[in-house]
């Protein structure tokens, strides 16, 4: 079986944004960027049911400008054999991501789609239920846990939910989505960056792939959200209740 | 050159309006259910789509089984002056909430329905059912909306809460968006007992296309049942960080909620290290709480946990050091040791009334 893995170019983590002055978005020039983290952990599961010899082949994916190689390359250096870079000048929306990974799923025939639950720069949570439902594959999303039964063909999943802990079983081929706690992403060794030098990626642009790169969402504004007033920081804890029962008049 | 592109644009905008605008919206609300009442959160979903537009027909879609399901319909045709309808799908396949039924019920109704909006509230059931659903009738949606400024325009916080975006939809309908609970709270309605409430109708699934059902089965939940008020929509959250130092030690955020009448939280730091289950996280990547007040101890205040908890209208922070980011957000700080300033608290605040 082939796994193909979908990794997404984004500001990194750690980073604190900043508003551009112009409100037209967040300011990304000169700014640290890094996979995805959702990404690393859906490529670190990949890898792992790879060497239990569940799978012969980790494709890892990623759309954008050029400057999304980087990203591939990481991917590459943990342990993905083999990249695709799909060529985008502009941002694309979600929907327009998982047209993309439909097509390159045709291409390549994957029993298994992994990708990160959301990207964490537009929050958005959205790609893999679309690829899925545009599959016409089950989606097993928020995945804290997954189980590859090879004969039978299917793969059980423990997703995360608001109430606890969902078991579902879903059949192969389908779609899952990573959770924070699915596991650790691996670091990729130094002798790993270079041998991922030499792996082979392979590029497509939207016309060769046929899907019209559209947007139904237009940014009007990005602000900055409120500041919050200043607080006080207070001397004992007789105090603090004080001003809870008496200035804040919440308990 | 400039001024032709300008024309053309206002010409565009005011094409746009206009079929809008004529327009009135109708709103089907996906609700979840559970022991014959309508969850909370997907009320808010009923408030936010309320506020849409002015003139808007809200008809409420229940998917499920047995007499629970029907129990739930009646509550839902009086919860809100604004239900207009509420649609019933009774069927073995919605017993469990798993993706790929509801997301060919969402098109389905849509389909018959021809709805201007759709509506989830943006916990796991909405973010897991309605993008699929999305991509069945060919939209983009729009994820975890705080604020609805008109019918096509939405605000939604973007890089973990640190901006905020404000998008306009113009694709085709329906515009579907899932919504943040506690960005739309549920005012307290006077059920008028004289009204029947809206009319209950069930949903004919003879058209149901199954191809893609059935590849997916549901197996368990499994939960920690507890007596304190719900994470998402408590009036008090208290929370505890890694500095709790043990699973031992979480209980005295546990004891100082139990006081409080509280719910608790944790951050990643405490459910990675083991001190309470996952579904107790706050923050990006957990749950968003903006309770009246949320008390964090031993909690740094990363920006991924601010996240989940910044709307709170009373934020106290306790923490050794002085330093933590926490203490930008906090209207009340107290440097110290919480070993030492929970159980002072335990101590010292009022029994909680009634």
């Amino acid at each position: 079986m082939k796994i193909m893995v979908a990794v997404k170019r984004v500001v990194d983590y750690a980073v604190r944004i900043r508003v551009k002055p112009d409100k037209s978005g967040v300011e990304t020039q000169n700014v640290k960027m890094s996979m995805n983290p959702f990404c690393e952990i859906a490529l670190e599961e990949a890898l792992k049911i790879k060497e239990a010899g569940l799978a012969k082949e980790v494709v890892a994916v990623t759309m954008g400008p050029a400057n999304c190689v980087d990203t591939l390359r990481t991917g590459l250096a943990m342990g993905a054999d083999r990249g695709i870079h799909v060529e985008a000048a502009r941002e694309l929306v979600p929907l327009t991501v998982a047209k993309v990974l439909k097509r390159l799923v045709e291409v390549e025939n994957p029993g298994l789609l992994i990708l990160g639950k959301q990207a964490i720069d537009d929050d958005c949570n959205q790609t893999g239920q679309m690829i899925a439902g545009l599959l016409g594959w089950p989606q097993g999303t928020f995945a804290s846990k997954v189980v590859l039964d090879k004969e039978k063909q299917v793969a059980t999943v423990d997703r995360e939910v608001d109430g606890g802990l969902e078991t579902i079983c879903l059949d192969l081929p389908a779609v899952i989505t990573t959770d924070l706690r699915l596991n650790q992403p691996r670091y990729a060794t130094l002798p790993n960056i270079m041998k991922a030098k030499s792996k082979p990626i392979k590029k497509y642009t939207s016309e060769e792939l046929n899907v019209e790169i559209k947007s139904d969402l237009e940014i009007v504004q990005v602000t900055e959200p409120p500041k919050r007033k200043a607080g006080v920081i207070l001397s004992s804890v007789d105090e603090l209740i004080d001003k809870l029962k008496n200035e804040a008049h919440v308990i | 050159m400039a001024s032709r592109l300008i024309l053309k644009n206002l010409s565009k905008r005011h094409l746009f309006c206009s079929s809008f605008a004529s327009r009135s919206a109708s709103t089907l609300v996906l609700a979840e259910h559970e022991g014959g009442s309508i969850k909370a959160p997907s009320l808010s979903a009923v408030v936010a789509a309320n506020s849409i537009s002015q003139d808007n027909s809200v008809s409420i879609l229940l998917a499920g089984s047995g007499s629970s399901l029907q129990q739930a319909a009646q509550m839902a045709a009086t919860c809100h002056p604004s239900v207009s309808q509420v649609l019933v799908a009774d069927s073995d396949k919605f017993a469990y909430p798993l993706a790929e039924p509801w997301a060919k019920l969402v098109q389905l109704v849509q389909q018959k329905g021809g709805y201007s909006h759709v509506v989830a509230t943006s916990g796991s059931f909405g973010k897991n059912i309605l993008p699929r659903a999305a991509a069945l009738l060919d939209v983009s949606p729009v994820t975890d909306v705080v604020e609805i400024n008109g019918p096509q325009q939405f605000v939604r916080p973007i890089y973990a809460g640190n901006a905020l975006c404000t998008v306009r939809y113009t694709g085709a309908s329906p515009c579907m968006l899932t919504v943040r609970s506690t960005s739309f709270p549920v005012p307290p309605i006077s059920v008028d007992s004289k009204s029947d409430g809206a009319p209950i109708s069930q949903v004919d699934l003879s058209t149901l296309d199954e191809d893609s059902i059935g590849r997916s089965r549901y197996i368990k939940l499994s939960s920690e049942d507890t007596d304190r008020p719900d994470l998402g929509s408590a009036r008090i959250v208290v929370t505890g960080g890694r500095a709790l130092k043990s699973a031992e030690n979480f209980k005295m955020i546990e004891k100082l909620a139990e006081k409080l009448g509280a719910a608790v939280g944790a951050t990643r730091a405490a459910v990675d290290a083991g001190f309470v289950p996952n579904e107790l996280q706050v923050g990006q990547t957990g749950k968003i709480v903006a309770p009246e007040l949320y008390m964090a101890f031993g909690v740094s205040g990363a920006i991924q946990h601010l996240a989940g908890m910044k709307d709170s209208k009373v934020i106290v922070a306790v923490n050794k050091d002085a330093d933590a980011p926490i203490f930008q957000v906090a209207d009340y700080g107290l440097v110290g040791d919480l070993f030492e300033v929970i159980p002072e608290l335990l101590e010292k605040l009022p029994e909680k009334k009634g």
